[in-house]
């Protein structure tokens, strides 16, 4: 029996959301005497989750698969989670495995939890803990089916070194035309730049700025710290910024390990979206801000004094520390 | 086209959240509810599609009475028809069986739901829904176009977005994009005075057994004080040496 893992990659690459979910699997498997089998749709070198903890390698190579397709890896999964009688399913927090995962779960007739934070806390029962209410409490939720779907939350365990030898297996799974029913177009997606999902840094701005011509010192920020950049949801309202930079309640959430606000007042929707993020910075002339009440460093001061004097003193750290 | 939209009823987003019973229940008292935010972008796309193309729109929440209102606001947004199906809402695969019940009893053409539901953020009653009744399935939709049977979706993805097409019958969980804030629709007294006529179904549960319970609930622990500095030097030593993020 197994504990059967997604690994996402992107043109031959694992993401790091791969290596963290199969460290989270390897956590599960060591808790249920069980082995880690990670499944690899036209995936990188399996050396990589390997060192994480990996038993084994399905790995499937198709063109037919090339773009996400949410039925055909769902199917796959399903199967492979068959054929490896797999216990356990754990998926991370991306859009595409959201995307797939209750797919499986019906499929697999399995019990699906998302945005689980931290190992089990019992594995039979099997009761885990994960984030509700937009990040504002946690629930310990049971898992009462035989077959188990588990969602890591984003950042929340990270990437466990834990090497084993892998076997690699190739794997065809049997799809049927049904699995091409919804039919990519085009994608669309910028791959210069660092993405807020992705991102172990964000830099956001806010109304404070007072316009879009004042965010080069916020791009230069971000650049000096490999960081995304992000903003509240007045600047992506007023054109600003894309609307894709857009963070809080209604907008994208954040869980990086860095979030540095500037200029953004600290409304409750806004905080709704940043939760989950580690250690949070803000920036603002006002002391009274409520930011500064769910901050854990704050500067009370003037953004276009203290921001440029930050990229300066960053800049030199880097330098430093590189 | 007939149009079914997923209504999940949740705590407005500025609410407090505390829980009662030894933390095992979430507290209602003072909780004002609406419609899911992902759903009123939803339900607002379909009124624009019943509109500009002919559809009959249905709302349906799996839950008890006290969600009427919400539906009630769901009809005075423009909606046909209300269905509840009166069941507590237990987990997310209860709530999808019940509403694949009802999507295949109606014979809809589109299923709109959210990315998920503000409150337990469990996003899978959608895809579940598709899956139980075999209809196609696009997550995280900002846009949806429908064009005789064929829909093109474009879909939210990490860093970017997607252009899917397929077939109807399909199911959709949508979120903002799908319309903007503000097309967002404020019932007017009109509306609300419609409302009180048209038909809210209360309809029967089928059998559905929950796959997942909730047993328990915290809130994260307490923050400590912010940390006031008055240089960048003194920020960054302690994002290096503290903090260990930098
Ligand atoms: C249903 C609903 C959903 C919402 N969803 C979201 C959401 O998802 N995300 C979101 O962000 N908001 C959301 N909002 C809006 C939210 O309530 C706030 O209005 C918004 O977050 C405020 O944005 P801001 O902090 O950029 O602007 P402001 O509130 O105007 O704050 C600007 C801040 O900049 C500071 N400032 C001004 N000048 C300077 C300077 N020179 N240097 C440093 N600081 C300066 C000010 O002191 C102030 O604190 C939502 C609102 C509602 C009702
Ligand atoms: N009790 C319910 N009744 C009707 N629709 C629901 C219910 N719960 C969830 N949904 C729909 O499913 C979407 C995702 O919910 P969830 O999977 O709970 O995050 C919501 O945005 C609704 O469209």
């Amino acid at each position: 029996m197994s504990i059967l893992v997604y690994t996402e990659s992107e043109e031959g690459k694992y993401k790091k959301i791969a290596q963290e979910a199969v460290s989270f699997a390897r956590g599960i498997a060591d808790k249920m005497d069980m082995s880690v089998t990670a499944v690899a749709i036209n995936g990188g070198d399996a050396s990589e989750l390997e060192k994480c903890g990996a038993n084994k390698v399905l790995q499937v190579k198709d063109d037919a698969l090339k773009n996400f397709n949410a039925a055909a890896y769902a199917d796959v999964l399903a199967q492979a989670a068959k054929k490896e009688e797999a216990k356990v399913v754990v998926v991370s927090s991306s859009a595409n495995a959201k995307f797939l995962a209750p797919l499986l779960a019906v499929n697999l007739d399995a019990g699906y939890v998302p945005n689980v934070s931290e190992l089990p806390e019992s594995t039979s029962p099997f009761k885990v803990k994960h984030s509700v209410f937009t990040n504002k409490a946690f629930a310990t939720t049971e898992i009462k089916t035989d077959i188990k779907v588990v969602g890591l939350a984003k950042n929340a365990y990270g990437v466990h070194e834990n090497h084993a030898d892998a076997t690699i297996e190739d794997f065809a799974p049997e799809l049927s035309s049904d699995d091409y029913n919804v039919e990519t177009v085009s994608v669309d997606k910028a791959t210069d730049k660092v993405t807020i999902a992705d991102a172990e840094i964000v830099v956001s701005g806010g109304r404070g700025l007072k316009g879009p011509e004042n965010w080069d010192m916020i791009e230069e920020m971000a650049d000096i710290l490999g960081a995304a950049t992000a903003c509240s949801k007045p600047v992506s309202d007023m054109g600003w910024r894309p609307h894709s930079e857009h963070v809080g309640q209604t907008g994208k959430p954040v869980a990086s390990n860095l979030y540095i606000a500037i200029g953004i007042s600290g409304a409750i929707q806004h905080l709704a979206g940043i939760n989950a993020s580690k250690t949070k910075v803000v920036i603002n002339n006002d002391p009274e801000a409520p930011f500064f009440k769910a901050a854990d460093y704050g500067i009370v001061g003037d953004a276009f004094e203290v921001v440029p004097k930050l990229n300066e003193k960053l800049k030199e750290f880097k330098a430093q520390n590189a | 086209m007939k149009i079914l939209v997923c209504i999940s009823h949740v705590p407005d987003t500025t609410s407090k959240i505390n829980f009662t019973d030894g933390d095992s229940k979430f507290d209602t008292n003072g909780v004002q509810f609406v419609i899911n935010p992902n759903d009123e972008f939803g339900l607002t796309r379909a009124m624009w599609f019943k509109e500009k193309q002919g559809a009959t729109v249905h709302v349906v929440n799996v839950g008890g009475a006290e969600t009427e209102p919400t539906l009630r606001k769901a009809l005075a947004i423009g909606a046909d028809e209300a269905i509840r199906v009166d069941a507590p809402a237990t987990d997310g695969f209860s709530v999808a069986k019940q509403l694949a019940n009802v999507v295949k009893e109606g014979g809809y053409d589109l299923v709109i739901g959210g990315r998920e539901s503000i409150d337990y953020n469990g996003g899978m009653v959608p895809g579940m829904v598709a899956k139980l009744t075999g209809a196609n399935f696009i997550n995280t939709c900002i846009g949806l176009e429908i064009d005789g049977t064929t829909a093109t979706a474009t879909r939210e993805i990490d860093g970017g977005k997607e252009t899917l097409r397929a077939e109807l019958p399909l199911v959709i969980g949508g979120q903002k994009g799908l319309v903007e804030e503000s097309d967002l629709r404020i019932p007017n007294m009109r509306g609300i005075m419609q409302a009180r006529k048209k038909p809210l179904n209360v309809k029967e549960a089928v059998d559905a057994n929950a796959e997942t319970e909730a047993v328990h609930f915290a809130k994260p622990a307490p923050k400590g004080d912010v940390k006031l500095v008055e240089t960048v030097d003194e920020l960054v030593d302690l994002l290096h040496n503290e903090a260990k993020v930098i």
